[in-house]
């Protein structure tokens, strides 16, 4: 057997003794060395065919986690098969943390069965009932505060509802103004191309103002919203969430919906109209850039327009935009109220707000849209 | 100062450092070194700094004042490479975990083995099984860390920092919201692995029961004055610091002699 004094090597020999195999190990057991695997110890330990392993350190034995590894790996086999596992020759250093590392039991993660399908089918039925459930128990929640609020009794500070009403109304004019214009633009754009082969530009006019009013200053609002207010409420709720805040509002006796879903939605709901009719009015603005570059004046666009939208026109497109409010509070809150505790946790709850409350937007305006129908608005 | 003089190598060597938040001064003229192998605790009442302190020892903010060696090398004019180099020799635990709460225990263990080794994913998984061995939570592996209590949260992010064995572990109050039992169990675990690792250990804490039990060396430092007011062994200064505010803190305001 000749020595290997060359430390950037690592191996182990089994000297022939009487009981039981023993393993010398030698060299440089560091990371930084390809070191013989767990596999190879045990292959030559099994060759020995003992009920018991054991160790040992050549004088040029040094040694980091990697050896480590391999050496609980050794104690964790032995554990499992029965075999007696022998460090005491190891260094002092070794021992102990061997010692540590098998003193605590390891947790049987008895991992559970592949799920069947009928497993995976309840699962998920589970899961929408749950979800269903959890919504009409928020807007119950709501409801409640609601009732509360009429009632003069609720949890809620005005001041909240002032600064919430300028997050959600005068921060959001910019980008409501931006989107508007160009909603405005690409609808006389569209309408254009078709009223051009009849000669009626100027109905241009006509399109873009009940277009605007009755339908898209609300919509694209309330899309802007969802994406821009809903998810600040969601991310926020979400962090009180996981930082224990809405623990403590619970435990000193104050509902979180009234103290924190009463104030958003309540500023939500007074800022909507006022940004539809802004929006309107742009999307109008928008819509005579366009014209007046297709020799429609814009006094003729104007008229035109005054002629088209009544009333009602405003109304309709004002009750979308509260009725959205109130499904952007709703979604933003609940993903928020009703996140996890974790970072993760709360992305997801922002993620599910948007995307909650874009399904209820478009869902409720094509339900509002076969209402108006019916009812002649 | 009745700091006791120590010979040995410096491991860490604080120069004339102010820490500042914008204009307010956290701690100005702090002079201290850290000697290798030592276990150094940083102490003082709440909101004195201590963890401010450990964010610059670590390189996340940089001292308004003065520098921070270690190994003789200052972080923040190091090159970018040494910087990693430098990065990939600490081991560091948050106050509050700091663990990846969207990767499980293994996963969190994994990053800095991902990052920094060429080791094989076997390799990685049967490392990962070591280290979580090692501070108890054997078979954890697949949990995240929602799912697990606060002391196993701290036991997960020690197994985390010591996945590359460094050699110098940054700890920022390790047994804060632990019971006595648990943190008594994280104090030995901490003194073990650097037993039998080598290597340095920098611990912010305030816990009387872990400064004597793991401490070789201390700096107090103190809200009033803003500056470091004693450095040495926590014993030492029990009993034999000028200042009373020290000897105060250290007896939990009884009469000195009464602890252990």
């Amino acid at each position: 057997m000749d020595i290997v004094s060359d430390t950037a090597t690592a191996d182990f020999i089994l000297p022939a003794t009487s009981q039981g195999a023993e393993m010398e190990l030698r060299g440089a057991w560091v990371s930084e060395n390809t070191l013989p695997s767990f596999a190879d110890m045990r292959a030559a330990f099994e060759q020995e065919r003992a009920k018991r392993w054991q160790v040992s350190a050549a004088a040029d034995f040094s040694w980091d986690s990697a050896c480590m590894t391999r050496l609980f790996l050794c104690a964790r086999h032995c554990t499992e098969h029965d075999i007696d596992f022998d460090y005491t020759a190891m260094p002092a250093g070794i021992r102990k943390l061997l010692d540590v590392a098998n003193a605590v039991k390891p947790q049987s993660t008895n991992a559970a069965a592949r799920p069947t399908l009928a497993q995976h089918l309840h699962a998920a039925s589970a899961a929408i009932v749950h979800r269903i459930t959890d919504f009409l128990g928020f807007v119950g929640a709501i409801l409640i505060a609601f009732s509360n609020l009429l009632r003069g009794r609720a949890n809620m500070r005005l001041r909240d509802f002032f600064y919430f009403f300028e997050q959600c109304g005068p921060q959001a004019l910019g980008i409501v103004a931006l989107i508007s214009v160009l909603v405005g633009m690409i609808l006389a754009y569209l309408g254009s191309v078709q009223l051009r082969q009849f000669g009626a530009e100027v109905y241009i006019a006509n399109l873009v103002a009940i277009g605007a009013v009755r339908e898209m200053g609300a919509l694209m609002t309330a899309v802007i919203m969802a994406g821009r207010t809903g998810a600040a409420f969601a991310a926020q709720l979400g962090a009180m969430q996981a930082n224990e805040e809405i623990d403590a509002i619970t435990t000193l006796g104050i509902s979180p919906v009234e103290y924190l879903v009463l104030p958003r939605m309540l500023a939500l709901i007074a800022a909507m109209p006022l940004l539809c009719i802004f929006a309107d009015v742009l999307c109008l603005v928008g819509g005579a850039l366009v014209a007046t570059g297709m020799d429609v004046s814009s006094v003729a666009f104007i008229t035109q327009a005054r002629g088209a939208v009544g009333f009602d026109d405003i109304m309709s497109g004002i009750i979308k935009g509260i009725v959205f409010a109130v499904l952007i509070a709703t979604a933003g809150c609940q993903a928020g109220l009703q996140s996890g505790r974790s970072s993760a946790a709360v992305g997801q709850a922002t993620t599910s707000a948007v995307v909650n409350a874009i399904v209820y937007l478009v869902i409720a305006d094509a339900a509002l849209n076969i209402l108006y129908d019916k009812i002649g608005f | 100062m009745s700091s006791a003089i120590k010979e040995g190598d410096v491991h860490i060597e604080v120069r004339g450092v102010t820490l500042q938040y914008g204009e307010r001064v956290i701690q100005h003229d702090l002079n201290f070194p850290i000697y290798r192998g030592d276990v150094f605790v940083i102490m003082g009442g709440s909101g004195c700094g201590k963890s401010t302190l450990l964010k610059h020892m670590i390189g996340l903010q940089q001292p308004a004042a003065g520098e921070i060696l270690i190994d003789g090398e200052n972080f923040f004019t190091a090159a970018p490479e040494q910087q990693l180099a430098m990065r990939r020799r600490w081991g560091i635990t948050y106050q509050s975990g700091g663990l990846f709460s969207d990767l499980t225990l293994a996963e969190n263990v994994a990053v800095p083995l991902q990052q920094y080794t060429k080791l094989t994913a076997a390799e990685i998984r049967d490392t990962i099984a070591y280290k979580l061995a090692l501070v108890g939570l054997a078979g954890f592996e697949e949990f995240y860390p929602a799912e697990i209590s606060g002391g196993m949260q701290k036991r997960a992010a020690l197994a985390r920092a010591i996945a590359l064995d460094p050699e110098l572990l940054f700890f920022d109050e390790p047994s804060a919201g632990l019971d006595p039992l648990s943190s008594q169990r994280l104090d030995e675990l901490i003194l073990q692995i650097r037993e039998s690792m080598g290597g340095t250990v920098v611990i912010v804490t305030h816990e009387l029961a872990s400064i004597f039990a793991i401490a070789t060396n201390s700096v107090y430092l103190d809200a009033e004055t803003k500056t470091q007011l004693d450095y040495g062994a926590p014993r030492e200064l029990l009993q034999h610091s000028e200042h009373e505010i020290v000897r105060t803190f250290l007896s939990r305001g009884e009469a000195p002699g009464d602890q252990p």
